[in-house]
């Protein structure tokens, strides 16, 4: 394994963005994933292998955030960190010389306006090696249904905050597998639990963003 | 002005009041609408809640601004009506409460994440003036800001309250059990380390609020009370965590279940009662009765 690599997965694993940010204390004036890229490409290591040791930072990252180890501002800069790396991977993946593990369309549910939860998973999902269609927050039935049609073999994810919108997603999910019953849905959000994702019909529940990546990766394995 | 911790020397617990948001979306406030906004629109509704934990017997309410920041109206494209609609929250409250009980003024998180950038501290700040500033001048007698999960913005809050007026300071923070049993906010703050923060910002109340019920504020206020034997604790507890019942969100704990609970909240230090999420008039005034009694 290259040098550069390895370091480009200590940066996304800490959140190192790059050269300028002052986070982690530990790891200030160093190079962060962007300049260590860059190096990469220069050095002409292949993309796959930068994505996939991106991919298994993001998968330690989330582990820990799973495990009470980490929280939300430690998942957060290593989304950002990651983000940073795929914008330069984004080209190869333009040319098809890098592949996605597939779509995943995810959006807050209608009469909803909370967007931290939705983001981190949305952050981590990609940072997995899914292609993230983020249809955003209070999003209609409608917008749901126009996603999956225009992107036929993909999976949703609804996000909630708020106790008075569990209702709305329920009748979301209801909608979405009546139109595409093969459409695979999976719900989260502070409010929710097994027991009510159960309940509305959605065929999983992720508590944490590690869990809904460990649930799409199972479902293309 | 009236003050909660004097009302504390006479009194040993204060009862405060419950839920609002769902009470809200029980009188008809759709999701997706703007809750403050009704402040204006549905004064009523807003006064009949108010009104209902006053005669609950509660000691002191909150008022309808939760979400009143200037950041958070710009959801609904109403960030110019902050002053206003904080006002018209205030004075309802008041109105409500009359002259011997107390008015918190809800103060509750901005929904952004200050390390990421997208917002700056000062414009968090000038947001958080702009709210204290109206509660004040509508009648209200503290100032509560609740439901902070983020170090840096409730000291900015607490910091930005204390800029504009001399109402005492409540904050809490809504803490989540970790698998370890621990407790700690989505942000990874722990109670004590919120209790040395808050009170250096200047806060003179602590406590918690919403999470999942009312056990795990027992564990929580104990964990405050190892380190702080003295500062008042204020607890609005969920009514446990939701259930969907067709096709309604239901929540699991009674008025019974709370005030079979309370005795052991309240030896374990916790000073002021009320509800978060789910609580309704029926809690508090199961509570009045067990706690009067």
């Amino acid at each position: 394994m290259n040098e550069t690599v390895d370091a480009i997965g200590v940066c996304i694993e800490k959140g190192k963005v790059n050269k300028s940010s002052s986070y982690p204390i530990d790891l200030q004036g160093q190079d962060g994933a962007d300049e260590l890229t860059l190096q990469a490409l220069t050095q002409n290591i292949a993309p796959d292998e930068i994505l996939k040791t991106c991919n298994d930072a993001m998968q330690r990252i989330g582990d820990k955030f799973g495990r009470n180890e980490v929280f939300v501002p430690e998942l957060l800069m290593a989304a950002k960190a990651m983000n940073t790396v795929m914008v330069h991977l984004k080209p190869f993946f333009q040319a098809g010389s890098i592949k996605t593990k597939g779509k995943f369309i995810i959006g807050t549910v209608s009469g909803d306006l909370h967007d931290i939860g939705k983001n981190l998973v949305s952050m981590v999902v990609e940072g997995n090696g899914w292609e993230v269609i983020d249809l955003g927050v209070d999003v209609k039935t409608a917008k749901f249904l126009k996603a999956i049609s225009d992107n036929p073999n993909s999976f949703v994810g609804l996000s909630a905050l708020l106790t008075t919108t569990m209702a709305n997603m329920a009748s979301t999910v209801k909608e979405i597998k009546m139109e595409y019953p093969k459409t695979t849905v999976i719900v989260g959000g502070a409010p929710l639990s097994e027991e009510s994702a159960k309940i509305m019909g959605a065929d999983g529940y992720a508590a944490d963003p590690q869990s809904a990546v460990l649930f799409l990766n199972r479902k293309i394995a | 002005m009236r003050s909660i911790t004097e009302m504390l020397i006479t009194k040993n617990v204060l009862i405060s009041d419950g839920a609002w948001g769902t009470f809200l979306h029980k009188r008809g406030l759709l999701p997706g609408e703007c809750p403050e906004l009704w402040n204006v629109t549905h004064k009523n509704d807003v006064f009949e809640i108010a009104k209902s934990y006053i005669d609950a017997g509660a000691d002191l309410i909150l008022t309808n601004s939760f979400g009143g920041s200037p950041i958070k109206l710009k959801h609904y494209g109403l960030e110019d009506r902050a002053h206003e609609l904080n006002e018209a929250a205030a004075k309802i409250s008041r109105e409500a409460a009359g002259e011997y009980k107390l008015v918190l003024g809800s103060i509750g998180p901005t929904g952004v994440i200050l390390m990421l950038g997208e917002v700056s501290e000062e414009s968090l700040f000038n947001g958080f003036q702009i709210q204290a500033n109206a509660l004040e001048k509508g009648g209200v007698d503290a100032i509560c800001i609740e439901t902070m999960t983020a170090i840096d913005e409730a000291c900015i809050a607490i910091r930005a309250v204390k800029s504009v007026c001399d109402l005492e300071i409540v904050c809490t923070f809504t803490f989540d059990r970790m698998l370890n049993g621990s407790y700690k906010t989505m942000m990874g703050v722990s109670p004590s380390e919120m209790v040395v923060a808050v009170k250096e910002a200047g806060a003179s109340i602590i406590g918690a609020n919403c999470g999942n019920g009312f056990n795990n504020m027992i564990e929580i206020v104990r964990e405050i009370r190892t380190i702080d034997k003295t500062t008042p604790i204020l607890i609005h507890a969920n009514a446990g965590k939701p259930i969907l019942e067709n096709g309604i969100t239901v929540f699991p704990e009674t008025p019974e279940m709370m005030v079979n609970k309370v005795d052991e909240l309240i030896n374990c230090g916790a000073n002021i009662i009320g509800g978060c999420c789910g609580t309704t008039p029926n809690h508090i005034k199961a509570l009045v009765e067990k706690i009067r009694n």
